[in-house]
This record gives C-alpha cells, structure tokens and sequence, in this order.
C-alpha cells in the first residue's frame, strides 16, 4: 500500500491505506478526527462535510486517493486552543442546535460559504444549507448564528 | 407547613446519595436515570441542582444514565425528565444541602437559620467562614433518606433557574466532539451486522464460506439469521457486509392487507373505551364529523444507531444512546442469558432521537458481535437502512371524531376513536426483550405482544384523544391494532399528534359550521384558564385572524400535552401556491415554572419544525411487510429552504409546578397547519402528509 499524503488542518499528514479508503474513515479511525460526522455514508445528508482546498465536499463519498497533495479542513479547525472560529462562537451564543449532530457539517459549509461570499444575504445563507439536514430543527438558529457570525465580519482565512 | 411532594423518582432512591456525591474536588456529583438526547436536561438538572445547593454551576458534574453509578430511573420519555427527574434533584439537592448546614451549625454553634452557602463555602450573617461542603461532608452521612431532609428552596429564591443558561454540552458538540460515535476504547474493532430486507425474514441461502474466503481477516459472527462481521478496519467491515449482503437469499413475506383501512377490516383487536361521561347518544344537536389519517412515520434521527460493547470474564459492559438504560440492562440480561449484575450500561449522547429508534436494538447486536472477541471492544454503528426500516417507526393512525354542536353554539358532546397499531413497546418491557435480532437466532426469542400504555401513564393510542374544552359528553375509544407485521414504537408524542390533528381539524370545522371565529369558540369552551390563555397569547402574537390574502391562510391549534403536561397553542400562516409552504409559526407555551426559558423555547421551535415536516412531506414506505424506505433520498424531511420563521412566547408561571415541554407542539403544529390550509383554499385535507397529491384528492 502506498502512503498517501495530504494536509488536514495545516498539518501535513500521511497514510498507508487502500486507496478507495472513504475519506471519512481516514480522518476519523485514521487521524483521529472524529468531528467529522457520518450520517448516511451515502451522500444524502451533508453531515461528513469537510473542506478540500476551501470547497465543501461530503467526507463520505471521497476516496483517500483523491485528495492526495490537498488541504483539508475539518471542524476541528474551527477550535484552536482557546480561540474559537466566530462561526463556532455565534453558534453558541444563539444556542444553534438540539442534539448537535449536524452542526460540524453545517459549520463547515457555513465557512466556505463565507470565504466566498464574506456578508452572504439569508438567501445565500439557505441555498448554501439547503442539501444538509438537521432532524431536530434548529433551523432557525443556525441561519441566525450564520448571519451574526457574518456581521461580526472578521473571518478567519 | 404543608408537606413536601415527593417525586415517583426517590421511590426506588430514596436516599441522598443515590443523587448526589460532595467529590474530594471540591465539585459536587449530580447522578440521574434521565439522558442528553438533545432536549437540553443535562443543563436544566444541573441548574436545578446547583440552584438547591448553592454553588456554581460548573462545580455540578452530571453522571447521567449509567447502570452501575446511578439511579435507578425509568428511562426519558414522555416528557418526564423535569417533571419527575428534575423535582428529585431538587429533593435529594436540598436535602443534601440541609444536612451539610446541620453539621455546620454543629461546628459553629451557630443556628442554622443564621447559615447561609456561597459556592459551597459556609457564610454565617454574612461573614465567610473556614467551612465549606468539602471539609463537611466526610462527617456528614449521605445515605439518610431525602425525603426527611429536603426543603426546597421559595420560587422567589431561586437564582439559575428560570434563567437561559447556555447548554452544558453544546459547545463541544458545536465544536465537533461529545458523541458515543467518537468514542474510541484501547483496541475496539468495527462491526457491521447483516439487513434482513424485513423484520420478519430469515435466511435461506447464506454462504459462509465464500465470505471467509474474500475476507480471510474478518471474523464472522453468524447465529440463526443473525450475521455479522468484526474487522480492525471499518471500511474493510463495510466492505465485507455488502459482500455478505449480496450472498444472502432471504424468505419471501407473508401477505399484508393492503393499507391500514384493509388491515382495520379484518384486525382480530376490538375497540376498549377510555373515557366515558355522559351519554353522547342522548345528547342533541348538529353532527360534525371527522376522520383523519396519519402514515406510518420514521424517527429519521440523522446520525445511525451505534454502541460499543465489550466482554470481559464474562461481564458485559455498553456504550449506548438509550433512552432507558435500565430497561436495556434487564432486557440484555434476558437474551444473553446473564445475569443483570454482569451489565453495565452507559449512556453516552447519540443524535436527536424522538422515542424509542434502533439505539436499544444496536447495542444488543454490539454484544453479540463482542461475545465473539472476549476483551476487546466492538463498535457497531447500523446502517441508515436499518434505522430507517428495521427500527420501530411511528404507528400509522385513523382517528374518527364527531361532535354535535347545541344551537347556542356549545359543544354537547363528542365522540373519538383512534385506532393504530402500539404507540409504545420499549425494550425490557411486559416479561420480554423487544429486541429485534433476537427473534432472528437459531432459538429465537418471542415477539411478546405489544401492549399500549394505559391513559394513567399518558395512553399512547388515546393519548390526547380526550378533548381539553368544557363538553358534556365525550365518549372515547381505541383500538390496538394487533395484526400488522410492522414494529412500532414511541414517536414524539405518540397518538397525541394524530388525535390533536382530528380534535383541532374538528374544532374548526365546527366553527366554520356555526359561522364563529376559530379563537373565539375555543375560548369560549375552555373553563382552563391556563389553556385559554396560550390560545389568546398566540393569537394576539399573530395578529390573529390576519389580512385576507388569496392563497394565504392562517390556523391554530391547541393541547395540553397528555392533558397534564405543558399547553401549547400554535399559530400556523401559509401560502399555497404549487405547494403548501409553511411561511411563519406563532407559539404559546405555558411550562408551569420554566427551568430554562431559552431550552424551552428551542424545544417547541424544534417540536414545531419536525411537526411541519411531518405534516407536509413524511410518509414512510410499505411494501407488504417490508418497510420500502431504505435513504434519505426516498424520506424527505423539511429542508432549510422550507422552514418557517418561529416565534416563541413562553408564559412564565414561577409558582408552578415544571410541566413537560418537548412533545407539546407537534399536535397543534398539524392541526394548525392543516387549519391554515382550509382557510387558505378552502379545503379540509384530513389525509396526512398535507402534499400538493393530497390537496387534490380532498378537492375531489
Ligand atoms: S455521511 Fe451523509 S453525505 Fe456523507
Ligand atoms: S441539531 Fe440535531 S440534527 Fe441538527
């Protein structure tokens, strides 16, 4: 098996694992990153979503081969030490979520969305979110974190 | 002084330590059968707790739902937790508090009136002494019983509860950690189990030894129709259960009525009557009629049921997202054939889940799998088929209800029957184990026969069917339907969501009969004052009745939760155009004293969003016995672009006992919903889902 390496979270890493590994596995059993969320492992729900090279991309669906030489985000970067993404710190302050389970996949998109689109508008808000799913309907809060994280407007990189 | 009410909780922990523990770390152990499913109790126990003992609220360390530590305490359900859960904290906290102030006043020679507590440290008329509950409690005996010792705090005392105080858990969890998914034990193994296409299905052909041959390092594990496999890697497991998948033939299944009408028609079950008062034969005026429908419907949480076990010298212990830890140790002990004192279970937070889903069912199959590995850890995380299709899912339901209506507008009587299949059937319950593999081994464990819960505890079936207003006559029924092959189980709110759709679609349509306004006659038939006051408080939130747009309706609906619990009343404005679109919700709650308003308010939001979702798109899929849906694809739920805009008022009643929150809005949520629907065009749609197909039906 050839070693296959990549960056998560500024850090550069390496694996020996069969190629068509879904990036999910690698990131969670592999690297220890268990932020990233299975929901489906099908594609359907957005709750694996990490970033590959500042694109949202569903973890579940993408072979390890694929992101060889890349630079991945999870949603552990969004927590350094002590310091927390504005995004992560709207969240809490509006209490944007039940069981919390789809918020690292929400985060994830929310960030990309805002790299783009730095004041995105609630519409862009919703069509960004529209393929992720949150069972217990915390909605509502999540666009209303998203705005404020926005407005805040200092955007990590 | 009037005596002190207990709480059903300290019948089986009657003593102070069952709760609570004064830990050398200067912290303080709060322990509690009631678990984090997302609705927020770990915070609210903690506030409650922290409120009683006066200390801050980080020095509370909650060990919630864990067999071998806890309480003994029915599991989370029914919208109990605070209602029963929270006053026994409360209870035990005070008591506890009481005994450390009695040492107190010991040591300083002191009153204990002239005592008071500041983050635990003992302050005597306002001076901080050297005393705190650490340096207390070595001499201070905790097994004395709570009720002896609890003095509860006035309302006018309290200082954490009934403020928003942030979520303990949340932000770990928004920062991607804290769920049972993510645990990860010295040497654990992945798991994966074999889906039988139907509960009911057994293996024909299954060749064991071409799987061996393509996966010589997975260890199969295979009992009856029971199979899975154990790998080091998860994605080798998943790779091998697809192979395994596609080396199974199974049995056909047995013929299935058609839909729950053809199923009604020949069901040995016969109607019981629930509530009767009057004679709604006798009573006199126009009859107004209803019957509604409401799918079989799935619990959908996002993530798949997982749990890790591990065998050692013969004792079991389980990582679960159960919502009854205790249930689950004794029904594991059953079809394990161990005894219950060898299970330990330990509660760790899965995603949403809404009443009783697959999280019970995985952890037995865990064991399974772990039995075949002594020492080592297993996971196992289901797949999004079997949470979809193997795990119970909300009972398909008919509610009929008919009121006659007096010519001075009163209501004289009504008559309900809900038929469903079993609203509730936990695991460990009714002498057997109700956990699915097992009635798939080679010596399968029985079925059991579900029995739904009778109205003393909330009924399930006619939960909520018994209307609320001021009517002289009411005749109640169900009937439990015992014939259907599908496994059904407790869903948020059991049959008060489809019963709220019947009696509220009813109400309205009885006001449109005898030309009054929807808001007006249901005040004008509840003596509750509380019940009449969440109605207004929504309506006047809304603008009630709203401007008269074409394809624009407003509706309302109400209930008190289990006619006990908390009342809620909804206000629901859609536009219909290709489409039903839920645009804004207006809500009043009333909780009795709110422990944390914001946790309130996120519930019914939440309560209100899933009911929407119901309402409008859910359907589960039935094919003869099988349930056909299988993904996401083929179970839309409510997307970001279709939630409405939510409006919460909480009514704050700090003198009154805490009521049961997160179930209180999906019945009016429907009902409203489909009351906005009839305003808008006109049309009652009483089949459920309210989909464009449904509208056109009810035009007919
Ligand atoms: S886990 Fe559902 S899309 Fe990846
Ligand atoms: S908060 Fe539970 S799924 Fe979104």
């Amino acid at each position: 098996m050839d070693r296959i390496e990549f960056h998560v979270n500024g850090k550069r890493v390496g694996v020996a694992v069969d190629p068509d590994t879904p990036l999910l596995y690698v990131l969670r059993n592999d690297l220890g990153l268990k932020g990233t969320r299975a929901g489906c492992v099908e594609g359907q729900c957005m709750s694996c979503t990490v970033l590959i090279d500042g694109r949202a991309v569903t973890a579940c669906m993408e072979p390890v081969s694929a992101v060889a030489g890349r630079k991945i985000e999870t949603v552990e970067s969004l927590v350094d030490g002590g310091t927390r993404h504005p995004l992560v710190e709207s969240f809490i302050k509006e209490q944007a979520g039940q069981c919390g389970y789809c918020l690292a996949g929400i985060l994830m998109r929310a960030k990309a969305l805002m790299a783009a689109k730095p004041s995105p508008t609630r519409d862009d808000i919703v069509t960004a979110l529209d393929g992720h799913l949150c069972r217990c309907g915390a909605h509502a809060r999540m666009i209303r974190a998203i705005e404020q994280a926005a407005s805040v407007g200092s955007v990590a990189p | 002084m009037t005596a002190i009410a207990s709480s059903p909780s300290l019948t089986d922990n009657p003593n102070c330590r069952d709760w609570i523990d004064i830990a050398r770390d200067e912290t303080v152990v709060l322990k509690s059968g009631k678990v984090e499913i997302g609705q927020g109790i770990a915070t609210a126990l903690i506030q409650i707790a922290a409120d009683e003992l006066d200390v801050a609220p980080d020095r509370v360390r909650l060990i919630s739902g864990h067999t071998a530590l806890g309480p003994l305490e029915a599991g989370t359900s029914s919208s109990l937790s605070v209602e029963t859960g929270g006053r026994a904290v409360r209870l035990a906290a005070s008591a506890v508090r009481a005994l450390l102030l009695a040492e107190a006043a010991k040591l300083l020679q002191a009153p204990a009136e002239a005592l008071s507590v500041e983050d635990g440290r003992i302050v005597v008329s306002g001076r901080a002494t050297d005393l705190t509950y650490w340096s207390l409690a070595p001499a201070v005996d905790l097994a004395a019983p709570v009720m002896d010792h609890a003095r509860p705090k006035a309302p006018s005392e309290r200082r954490l509860v009934g403020t928003s105080m942030p979520r303990v858990d949340l932000a770990a969890k928004a920062a991607g950690a804290g769920f049972i998914h993510d645990i990860e034990l010295e040497g654990m193994l992945h798991g994966r189990v074999l889906d039988p296409p139907a509960r009911d299905r057994r293996l024909v052909t299954f060749d064991e030894d071409a799987l061996r041959r393509s996966f010589p390092g997975v260890q199969l594990v295979r009992d009856g129709s029971f199979v899975g496999v154990i790998a080091e890697r998860e994605e080798v497991a998943v790779r091998a259960i697809a192979a395994a998948q596609r080396l199974a033939t199974w049995t056909a299944g047995a013929p299935v009525p058609a839909d729950l009408r053809a199923a009604i028609a020949v069901d040995s079950s016969t109607p019981e009557e629930i509530v009767v008062k009057g004679d709604v034969d006798a009573a006199e005026g126009r009859r107004i009629a209803t019957e509604v429908e409401r799918p079989y419907i799935a619990h959908a949480s996002v993530a798949p049921s997982c749990a890790i076990a591990a065998w050692r010298d013969g004792a079991l212990e389980v990582y679960s997202h159960s919502q009854g830890v205790h249930d689950l140790r004794t029904a594991l002990a059953m079809v394990l054939g161990v005894e219950s004192a060898k299970v330990v279970v330990i509660h760790a937070p899965g995603a949403g889940t809404y009443g009783h889903s697959g999280q019970d069912d995985v952890a037995y199959e865990a064991a399974l799998l772990a039995r075949a590995m002594p020492g080592r850890p297993v996971r196992l995380l289901w797949s999004r088929f079997a949470d979809f299709s193997l795990a119970p899912t909300g009972p398909g339901m008919i509610v009929n209800a008919e009121a006659k209506v007096g010519s001075d507008g009163r209501i004289a009587s009504m008559r309900i029957q809900s038929v469903c299949q079993s609203q509730v059937f936990r695991p460990g319950r009714g002498g057997t184990a109700n956990l699915i593999a097992a009635e798939r081994l080679t010596d399968p464990f029985p079925k059991g026969v579900p029995v739904d819960p009778p109205l003393a505890r909330g009924g399930g079936g006619e939960r909520n069917a018994i209307p609320l207003y001021a009517i002289p006559n009411i005749h109640v029924s169900k009937r439990i339907l015992r014939d259907l092959p599908y496994r059904t189980s407790a869903l948020r709110a059991l049959g008060g969501y489809t019963n709220v759709f019947a009696l509220e679609t009813l109400m309205d349509d009885i006001a449109a009969e005898i030309g009054v306004d929807p808001v007006a006659l249901r005040i004008a038939n509840l003596e509750d004052k509380r019940a009449a006051a969440v109605v207004q408080k929504a309506a006047d939130m809304a603008g009630w009745p709203g401007p008269r747009v074409p394809g624009t309706g407003f509706g309302i609906g109400f209930c008190q939760y289990k006619n006990r619990s908390a009342y809620c009343a909804v206000v629901a404005r859609v536009v219909c155009d290709e489409r039903v679109r839920l645009t804004h919700a207006w809500a009043a709650v009333d909780a009795g004293e709110a422990i944390n308003p914001d946790g309130i308010i996120n519930q019914i939001e939440g309560g209100i969003i899933q009911s929407a979702s119901w309402t409008l798109k859910e359907r589960v899929a039935l094919d003869g016995d099988a349930i056909a849906t299988r993904d996401w694809e083929g179970y839309p739920i409510l997307r970001f672009s279709e939630v409405p805009e939510v409006e919460v008022a909480v009514i704050a009643r700090p003198e009154a006992p805490p009521l049961g929150v997160g179930e209180a809005a999906t019945g009016p949520t429907a009902a409203a919903i489909g009351n906005a629907v009839r305003a808008a065009l006109g049309v009652r749609v009483r089949a459920l889902p309210i989909t464009r197909d449904a509208i056109v039906a009810a035009m007919g």
